[in-house]
């Protein structure tokens, strides 16, 4: 996983609230055998009107994403963390995320960042013109007008995207202990590897 | 002295790399099935991140969940396609993943091929005191040789790829104990379906159950393998019958079981994998043999069980009210009333296969019913599966697929089949199947499919009778079917 530091760039202006998983990535796009290649099929619906923010060249490839309340609310498909990365997406700032959600994002390597209403107002106005800047080690939100905005994060969230550690990434770090188990178990059970033919 | 421990505690400790604060364990698994259906996401995550497997020679890869169960070879001896191309799009990920990441694999048209749970035993991979992990929820069934198994997550499939391990918390430890003599037409599903009925569907959740009593241990190893397989339907994640002679005898000179010196220093450790005395179990469930009777399901859950000789049940019968809406919705979906004679229900289909009834023991027991008879008119479609290739090459040795075909069943490939409506064999809608399979859940045959789980020699008597029934009336020649 890409560890996370700092995003900067321009942000989709989207703001709309209750996103819900099936709006990201409809049910029709689960049968594929992939995580990659999603992107195609995210926000598949809200692309067939004119005007949206992901057809709109002056946001396009954004690594940033603007919503309203409760974002990502609905099923527990892994596939719209998957489709948000496909997507070049490593940050969802919101006023809040379904729980679900947000633990998908988070063993995808995507940052989601809580800010209250006003800012999130604030924000989507910055955005239409500028680019934001993100930094995880400091927890701060800054735009080129000054503006600076503190947001919180679980700790253990932090240091695994600060480290570009997933869950694998993670037991992965303690691979010192596993070869010491498997050394251990192998003389004391030879029998473990299997005689495959 | 040590402290006393079970059988589940014993395997556990055992693998235990590494401990957090908060009483999660790093546990390492010993072995790993793969599939096609669950583990394309695990290995493109491992592409992704440029991660190999960790240990390609305790992971083997079969196909079965959309296998075909028809013939799989032309006449030139070339493999046929899969018409399904969602269904080939899986199976050939997988027959390029495992040659990417170095896995064995086992393909459609080797004779060893089968339904992972049913191959995992078979080949010697599933040994005693093991960890067994597959991303399918019957791998429960590996813990009938006294192996710690179960399904995993997609996302736990990648971990297990990458890293051998698995992050978990220790499971609570339940023991059902069946004690005493099991009466006539008795078998191992009719055993377990009783223990489903008394426990419920979520009564060993969080648990792994332990298997004790003299049933179990009179039982065969391919009887213990149905038993264990469907501890998921008793809600628990695993389940473990203590390793005997039976066990070893069983896994002795299979292709994958240590040799020589190894196996005489397995056996060894394998006897010390039991339940010490005194050690205590969370829960504690104690079933008399002698109640048990050939049991059949009758609604849309697997505790929904009731005698051959009883009646559907009336949903007021149910003391709780969330009991008695699911029960007045299960009979409205199985075309059931209260008080039919479970007997008189006419069937159109029957499955006898899955990893639950598929071994060569469960097709002796059918085709010892089967022999001379023929399957009833009104039956659409009766199928046989093979839970492997191997299976299926003793029993054509054996001479029951002439029994079968001779009673007009269809004789198939190795695979899933009939048990979860992901490849063309399915139950139409409406129509009825006597199942040998573990799951009736709405829909699970096939949208809008009726089933009832019991028995292969009970399968086998409705596809004669063409409806369900008693294999002891049989037995008796109370029950007389359709003369070959």
């Amino acid at each position: 996983m890409e560890p996370i530091r700092t995003v900067e760039g321009t942000a989709y202006p989207l703001g709309v609230k209750n996103v819900d998983t099936d709006m990201i990535i409809a049910a029709k796009w689960l049968k594929t055998i992939s995580r990659a290649g999603l992107g195609k099929g995210a926000f598949e619906a809200m692309r067939q009107q004119p005007g949206n923010v992901f057809d709109d060249p002056a946001y396009a490839g954004s690594p940033i994403l603007i919503a309203g309340d409760n974002f990502g609310c609905g099923s527990s498909r892994e596939h719209a963390a998957w489709a948000l990365a496909d997507m070049g997406v490593k940050v969802v700032i919101a006023p809040s995320f379904s729980d679900i959600f947000s633990g998908n994002a988070f063993k995808n390597g995507i940052l989601t960042v809580a800010l209250p209403q006003e800012v999130i107002d604030r924000l989507m106005e910055v955005a239409k013109t500028d680019p934001i800047d993100i930094d995880l080690e400091t927890q701060m939100v800054t735009t080129p007008f000054q503006d600076r905005f503190h947001f919180e994060i679980d700790p253990f969230r932090k240091s695994c995207l600060l480290g570009g550690l997933d869950e694998v990434g993670l037991t992965l770090a303690r691979t010192g202990s596993i070869d010491t188990y498997e050394q251990r178990r192998a003389q004391q059970q030879p029998w473990l590897s299997p005689a495959l033919a | 002295m040590t402290q006393a421990r079970t059988l589940y505690e014993k395997i556990w400790d055992d693998h235990i790399v590494d401990r957090q604060e908060d009483g999660t364990c790093l546990i390492y698994i010993d072995r790993h099935l793969v599939h096609e259906v669950t583990s394309p996401q695990a290995f493109e995550g491992l592409r992704m991140a440029g991660r190999k497997v960790r240990r390609p020679d305790l992971t083997l890869a079969v196909p079965d969940h959309n296998l075909p169960t028809t013939a799989r070879l032309d006449a030139d001896g070339n493999r046929l396609p899969i018409a399904d191309p969602e269904g080939a799009q899986q199976l050939a990920a997988l027959e390029r993943n495992a040659p990417e990441f170095g896995v064995k694999y086992i393909g459609p048209t080797d004779r060893e091929q089968g339904i992972v749970h049913v191959v995992g035993p078979e080949q010697g991979f599933t040994l005693p005191g093991m960890t067994l992990v597959c991303g399918d929820s019957h791998t429960a069934a590996h813990g009938a040789l006294g192996t710690l198994a179960f399904g995993i997550g997609t996302s736990e499939v990648e971990h297990v790829l990458a890293t051998q391990t698995l992050l978990l918390k220790p499971s609570k430890t339940m023991e059902v104990r069946v004690e005493g003599q099991l009466g006539p037409g008795v078998t191992p599903k009719d055993v377990i379906l009783h223990v489903i009925g008394v426990i419920g569907t979520a009564g060993g959740t969080g648990h792994v159950i332990e298997y004790r009593g003299n049933v179990f241990e009179e039982m065969s190893v391919e009887g213990r393998l149905t038993i264990s397989n469907m501890s998921i339907e008793g809600g628990a994640r695993a389940g473990l019958i203590a390793p005997d002679e039976k066990t070893f005898a069983y896994i002795k000179g299979r292709p994958m079981a240590p040799k020589g010196a190894e196996w005489d220093a397995a056996v060894a450790y394998w006897k010390t994998l039991h339940t010490d005395e005194g050690a205590r179990f969370d829960r504690s469930v104690v079933i008399n043999a002698a109640d048990i009777v050939p049991t059949v399901t009758w609604g849309t859950s697997p505790e929904d069980v009731v005698p051959i000789t009883g009646v559907v049940p009336a949903p007021d019968s149910f003391a709780d009210a969330t009991k008695r809406a699911a029960a007045e919705k299960a009979l409205d979906y199985m075309g059931l009333t209260a008080g039919q004679r479970m007997e008189d229900v006419e069937i159109q289909h029957v499955f006898i296969g899955s990893c639950t009834n598929s071994r060569i023991e469960d097709l002796r027991a059918a085709a010892g019913v089967v022999k001379g008879h023929k399957v009833d008119g009104r039956i659409r479609q009766a199928l046989i599966v093979p839970g492997s290739g191997l299976v299926k090459l003793q029993a054509e040795r054996e001479g029951l697929d002439r029994i079968f075909i001779d009673a007009g069943f269809e004789w198939r490939e190795p695979g899933c089949s009939m048990c979860l409506g992901m490849n063309p064999d399915k139950v139409p809608s409406g129509e009825r199947c006597a199942s040998t399979s573990n799951r009736n859940f709405m829909g699970r045959q096939g949208p809008g499919s009726r089933t009832h789980l019991l028995s292969p020699a009970m399968a086998a008597a409705a596809a004669i009778t063409g409806h369900l029934t008693d294999i002891r009336a049989w037995a008796d020649g109370k029950e007389q079917g359709n003369k070959a």
